[in-house]
């Protein structure tokens, strides 16, 4: 008797059986609990009854929904219920094959009246024999259909003895699993017969080629990787090209050896099924194959035969992050098996129309694909290879005069090799579709999705794992973003929100240097930085060497060189030609300094702040701040004459109120000035006062693993190309360990907040430092006595206001700036590794979101 | 902040008793974020004075506030509210000199119903969206002297300009209580803006106050907007009582720009509305999306006419969402109703497969919203991948600003408008984004046509080539 059962690993096992066969029990006894779904326990869900057959049809669309989740999630799933007709095993198999698995059997086919003396002891079963007898008749009679239906494995179990044999049930790995091998690769696009090429490609790539004696395994070639990399060949092999036979032999040689692998192409199939004798089209190439394949033996025919039809549609290696197949695949569909997934492996997707070249036209899967795995294909010829939402088609038409591509992996290099010569004109010129300067990326990027970005979601980014943004924040940022904000491609960063030290214990201050260092040494930092906030705006300008950069590394196309824009993603200019200007003396400072060259790259993006604050904040000015300040001085003016006059009358009381007033007065005073320091008339460039402090990204790098220091002292040397718009920033290193610099930094800042500046930023030494509870914060403003009034309100510093407002709590912003930090961190570190548009989009847009949660703007 | 009431009245004292406060003390009501002050700078046989400070705590001001939809965050925290004469001085008013204001006086009710000449100061007021012209437009019709003082925003900037604060100084010969009346009424609605909530007994107060003289007044249908913050229905609700139950249709509805271009927008967008609700319907569309539908007027429209069986607005204003949920009593809809009709929130420059397969699509007064640069995207989610059968879009006709005399030279209507085209632009722009995406376009004018420049607004109607 056999003892074991074998399944797929990915599989929808059907139990058969009538009432009483012991299905559950041999579905609890081999599976596991949740892989198990009962039409009796969904019954007893939906109606509080397992036996209610009047609630069948909930139950079942429950377990249908519930079958379906798992099956998309890869999950083998059992069906517990009768399955004695064939309707109700319809929609079984139909599931399956929607989800791309196999569909499992299993028949427990019990005596009846075995069956009904165990529901007899039963109580709830109390349904009468014929029920039992018209299930029996009904498996009796469709038994034998299992197979017809679709079933791809059968098990008929005939005695209880036969189902307690039973004691494992083996999973068998799909032959498309491959996860566990991880390469490293070289894929190699469509050869077509151009044996002259590939040879020339593999040994470009570091293969070496041995003739030798042809036998059943060699056919003439020993192919070795000194560095132990595997070749993996996209299919199409043949037809078309030159030299099919020498192709065929040479990929075989290498698959039976172990140095390659190979999916098949349609191209293949073809000539598989015509060694077969099955009747296919003598066309388009295939005539070639056969024309050359006259001299061969018969045995290598038969062998050929039999490693074309072995090749298995798809791999998927590396634990899942590389699918390699002919004509690509979905997601949904990798590491699946059925014939769907077969076709579209050969095929891809077609729309059903036909091109003006009498190509059908394809639909391109890739513009959608979402998914983790790295897809690497071949099938359509085009003039150069390129990404596409982390896929890649390496078909470069060699054989219609092109070259043939490999892809390096885990590099992600092309090698490529010139064809010889045009073995075959194309039906459809190869750049017919290139009239445009942008990548395919590019221009798929020149339009995000919605789906990309409304709704709960969750991103994960390398510094603090998974964000969760919560769908209203979405729903704010949305509206900010598309109202507001400027081109999304340039939007590569948004800068994280800071929080202010904690709260000073000294009673004159709300804000003092004291807490801001102590914070960094309390997270066991030694090294902090301190820079000098100016008070303008916050500006993130992103500039291209060129135009041509503009157009190849960010596929914008008549913008200009760059872009500023403030924190919310907003251009800062509303004025174009001063904006070209201002971003034309930066672009030119960058040259002067030799910046270009000393990093090998033909963009920046820096992180700066923008004087004056009245060049933005104009309006806010106007409306809010001289209001304030226009409207107190003039009433309590009037109100200390009055009061002065009263006092005259010696009336009592008026004394203390004339005090009050006059204390008004004086913070009101302090107030004007305070925002006074920040505002001057802009008119042209020169009066722009700019003060980078962060040198972001350039190509291939995010500058976040450099210190501080490091930061200054490269904006120094641009600073000094053009010192009339641009400034450097003050800043001191302080040990924290020396009391004396401690003492030093305080007085530094003191003396600078007196003189009316907004006050300093602590950082820690390194751009991203870890405390003892992980990530901590990058950055704490400490604000000045005076600049305060702007924030808190002009009369905040009196005592009885002060004791109000020292009662405030930074956990929010701490958090708020940490989550924002690691998705501008994020963001960067997309767009420099080249990832699609909405990838670094779905980061911007977090910073946005978050910004919208409700926080004390004072903060 | 202060308000400075004197008279030279024989004996002038007896201003103390009118007002019911001595005017050897120096006293203080509460407030709600406060306090106010009530004292003599004078008292006198020839002339008294009488001052009302307030004294509002700031901070005190935030904790009652309510969430205010200003832009600005620190709104609350750097504000003019203390400094100035506004809603917190009419309350003021009738906590200190209740009752002044209702006529009584118990020890002298003679002088109750006495007319005295009156001067008062007020520093200082605001008047927003009006100024000096509308302060005078105020007052003098209620037979004040009208003396104004107005100040700059910034003396270290003079480029600033003026401020919207003066201080008013008012002198006539007035019963005591008549004069409080006024100030209680007209002070908020210069300020135009409320520290607390409008509801419907904000309507009775106003009318209580303003009796015997509002309904008389030449600008109470200002006075009512401004001072009800132009909450369209609470006005009508009072300027309705006012008139006597004689309702006027047309009172213009609260919007949020100027209130001369308001006008004619208000009738020209019913008119847009009217014309795209044609064109829709000859279309014969069945689906019809409503996109950038705001508060759902158009929504409204089409949901009365039974040929659109499934209608979508979409706005990307969440709080627009809502009010038009309101407006449209989604929730109350019988369920039939509900069917043909959703709201969703989402933006014309992402890709949103939620707006295929419909038959129209509606974008009024949209497009002019996006910068230049993003129309390409636009298009691209209309034209390329939604494709209704028929488009219907409007916006405005740039040549006719020159027929609005309140709008500056190269301005748009509106703030949020990113550009506003001629005819000619207009007519291009379309004709290209029709060709390349396989429709063909109609230009139509909205509006009453003037032969030099056109009309206000102008609509294009795409219809996608061979489409049964």
């Amino acid at each position: 008797m056999n003892k074991e059962i074998k399944i797929p690993e990915l599989s929808l096992v059907v139990l058969v059986g009538i009432s009483g066969s012991g299905k559950s029990t041999f579905a609890k006894r081999l599976f596991k609990e949740t892989e198990v779904l009962s039409s009796d326990r969904c019954r007893a869900i939906v109606s509080d009854d397992e036996n209610n057959q009047a609630a069948s049809n909930d139950a079942f669309e429950l377990l249908h929904y519930i079958a379906s989740k798992r099956l998309k999630n890869g999950l083998v799933t059992v069906i517990d219920a009768t399955n004695v007709q064939t309707e109700a095993r319809k929609p079984l198999i139909q599931l399956a094959r929607d989800h791309h698995c196999l569909p499992v059997a299993i028949v427990l086919d019990v005596p009846e009246k075995i069956c009904q003396s165990r529901n007899d002891q039963r109580p709830d079963r109390d349904f009468g024999k014929h029920v039992i007898r018209q299930q029996r008749s009904q498996l009796k009679r469709t038994i034998r259909n299992l197979k017809r239906e679709g079933f791809r494995h059968i098990y008929i179990l005939n005695s209880p003895e036969e189902i307690d044999a039973i004691q494992v049930i083996k999973r068998d790995k799909l032959y498309n699993n491959k996860k566990e091998i991880s390469g490293p690769f070289d894929i190699i696009g469509d050869v077509h017969g151009c044996f002259d090429e590939l040879g020339e490609l593999l040994v470009n790539l570091g293969y070496e080629i041995e003739q030798c004696k042809y036998d059943h395994k060699g056919f003439g070639y020993q192919v070795t990787n000194k560095n132990d990399r595997k070749a993996v060949f996209l299919g199409d092999l043949v037809d078309r090209g030159p030299n099919s036979p020498e192709v065929l032999k040479l990929v075989m040689s290498m698959v039976n050896s172990g140095v390659a692998y190979c999916v098949p192409g349609n191209h293949d199939m073809k000539l598989q099924k015509y060694l077969n004798g099955k009747n296919v089209q003598i066309k388009h190439g295939l005539e070639k194959t056969i024309e050359q394949l006259q001299g061969e033996s018969d045995e290598f025919l038969n062998l050929a035969k039999e490693f074309l039809y072995k090749l298995v549609s798809h791999y998927v290696f590396d634990n899942g992050k590389l699918v390699v197949a002919h004509a690509g695949l979905k997601e949904e569909m990798q590491g699946r098996g059925s014939g769907a997934v077969r076709s579209f492996c050969m095929y891809g997707e077609t729309t059903g129309e036909i091109d003006e070249f009498g190509l059908p036209v394809r639909y391109n899967w890739a513009s959608e694909y979402r998914g983790r795995a790295m897809v690497v294909y071949g099938h359509t010829p085009v003039p150069e290879a390129q990404w596409l939402n982390r896929t890649i088609d390496i078909d470069t038409g060699c054989v219609f005069g092109g070259k043939l591509t490999a892809l390096r992996y885990p590099e992600e290099e092309l090698v490529e090799v010139k064809a010889k010569k045009i073995y075959t004109e194309p039906v459809k010129p190869l750049d017919s579709e290139n009239d445009s300067l942008l990548s395919h990326q590019q221009e798929l990027d020149d339009l995000l999705d919605i789906d990309d970005v409304v709704g709960k979601r969750i991103i994960s980014t390398k510094l603090r794992n998974n964000i969760t943004l919560r769908e209203e924040n979405s729903i704010a940022a949305l509206e900010v973003m598309s109202r507001f904000a400027m081109n999304p491609k340039w939007l590569i960063y948004l800068p994280p929100t800071m929080s202010p030290s904690e709260t000073s214990d000294l009673s004159e201050y709300l804000e003092h240097p004291n807490e801001a260092l102590k914070y960094f040494k309390s997270q066991g930092i030694d090294k902090v930085v301190c820079e000098e906030k100016h008070m303008g705006s916050r500006a993130i300008i992103v500039v291209c060497k060129d135009e041509n950069t503009v157009i190849e590394r960010f596929g914008i196309e008549n913008e200009g060189i760059g872009a500023c824009y403030t924190r919310t993603g907003r251009n800062f200019f509303n004025n174009a030609a001063l904006e070209k200007e201002f971003l034309d003396r930066v672009q030119l400072a960058l040259k002067k300094s030799g910046f270009w060259e000393k990093f090998n790259t033909s963009w920046v993006c820096l992180d700066t702040e923008l004087m004056p604050w009245s060049a933005k904040a104009q309006t806010l000015l106007k409306d809010q701040y001289a209001s304030v300040g226009a409207s107190a001085a003039v009433a309590l003016k009037d109100a200390i004459t009055q009061l002065a006059k009263t006092h005259n009358r010696q009336i009592e009381g008026v004394d203390e109120l004339i005090e009050s007033y006059q204390a008004k007065n004086d913070m009101i005073a302090g107030y004007s000035t305070a925002y006074r320091n920040y505002c001057w008339p802009v008119e042209k460039v020169d009066d722009f006062k700019l003060a980078p402090f962060h040198v972001l990204a350039t190509e291939g790098e995010v500058h976040t693993d450099k210190h501080h220091e490091w930061h200054m002292k490269t904006i120094k040397s641009v600073c000094k190309s053009d010192s009339q718009l641009m400034m450097e920033t003050p800043y001191r290193l302080v040990d924290l360990n020396d009391e004396s610099q401690i003492n030093g930094v305080i007085d530094w800042w003191t003396e600078l907040t007196q003189k009316g500046g907004e006050g300093m930023v602590v950082k820690p030494f390194d751009y991203i430092s870890y405390g003892k509870k992980g990530l901590i914060q990058p950055a704490i403003k400490c604000r000045g006595k005076e600049y305060l009034r702007i924030i808190y309100g002009p009369e905040y510093s009196s005592s009885e206001n002060m004791k109000v407002l020292k009662n405030r709590s930074l956990g929010r912003k701490r958090s708020l700036a940490l989550r924002e930090f690691a998705l501008g961190v994020e963001s960067l570190e997309r767009f420099v590794n080249q990832e699609p548009l909405r990838k670094v989009h779905e980061c911007v847009f977090g910073v946005l979101a978050l910004e919208s949660e409700a926080v004390d703007p004072r903060l | 902040m202060l308000l400075n009431i004197s008279t030279t009245h024989t004996p002038a004292t007896d201003l103390s008793f009118l007002l019911h406060k001595h005017p050897d003390k120096l006293q203080s009501v509460d407030l709600s974020s406060g306090k106010a002050h009530i004292f003599y700078p004078e008292a006198n046989q020839e002339r008294c004075a009488a001052c009302l400070l307030l004294d509002i705590n700031p901070i005190e001001l935030v904790k009652n506030s309510r969430n205010n939809n200003n832009d600005f965050a620190l709104a609350h925290y750097v504000n003019d509210r203390p400094y100035v004469a506004s809603s917190f001085m009419s309350v003021a008013i009738s906590k200190a000199f209740s009752t002044a204001l209702n006529g009584k006086c118990s020890k002298r009710p003679e002088l109750v119903d006495q007319v005295m000449p009156f001067q008062v100061t007020i520093s200082v007021l605001p008047a927003p969206k009006g100024g000096e012209f509308l302060i005078r437009k105020l007052f003098e019709p209620l037979g004040y002297d009208v003396n104004l003082e107005r100040y700059q925003l910034d003396s270290t900037f003079p480029e600033w300009g003026e401020s919207k604060y003066y201080t008013l100084q008012l002198s006539g010969k007035f019963k005591l209580k008549d004069l409080l009346s006024h100030l209680y009424v007209l002070i908020p609605s210069l300020d135009n803006n409320k520290h607390y909530w409008i509801s419907q007994s904000e309507v009775e107060k106003l009318l209580q106050k303003g009796e015997g003289w509002l309904g008389n007044h030449p600008e109470k249908e200002q006075i009512t907007k401004r001072y009800l913050k132009g909450i369209g229905g609470l006005t009508r609700n009072a300027l309705d009582r006012l008139l006597d139950g004689d309702g006027d249709e047309n009172s213009p509805e609260a919007e949020e720009s100027n209130p001369e271009v308001d006008e004619v927008k208000e009738t020209l967008h019913q008119q847009r509305l009217r014309q795209t609700f044609q064109e829709l319907k000859i279309s014969g569309a069945k689906s019809v999306v409503d996109l950038g539908c705001g508060e759902g007027k158009l929504l409204k429209m089409l949901l009365k006419e039974k040929q659109f069986e499934r209608i979508l607005g979409m706005d990307v204003s969440y709080r627009t969402l809502e009010k038009a949920v309101e407006r449209l009593h989604y929730d109350e809809m019988p369920p039939k109703q509900k069917e043909r009709i959703n709201l969703i929130q989402g933006a014309l420059t992402y890709r949103d497969k939620r707006l295929d397969g419909f038959d129209a699509a509606a974008i009024i007064e949209v497009i002019e919203h996006l910068d230049l640069n993003r129309l390409k995207a636009f298009e691209r989610v209309i034209f390329q991948f939604s494709k209704p059968k028929v488009v219907v879009l409007t916006t405005p006709n740039k040549e006719y600003n020159q027929l609005f005399e309140t709008m500056a030279l190269d301005s748009f209507r509106h703030a949020d408008h990113r550009f506003e085209w001629t005819r000619k632009e207009f007519r291009d722009w379309a004709e290209n984004a029709a060709n390349a995406n396989g429709y063909q376009v109609e230009i139509k004018s909205v509006g009453e046509e003037d032969k030099n420049v056109g009309a206000p607004s102008q609509m294009a109607i795409f219809k996608l080539n061979n489409h049964e």
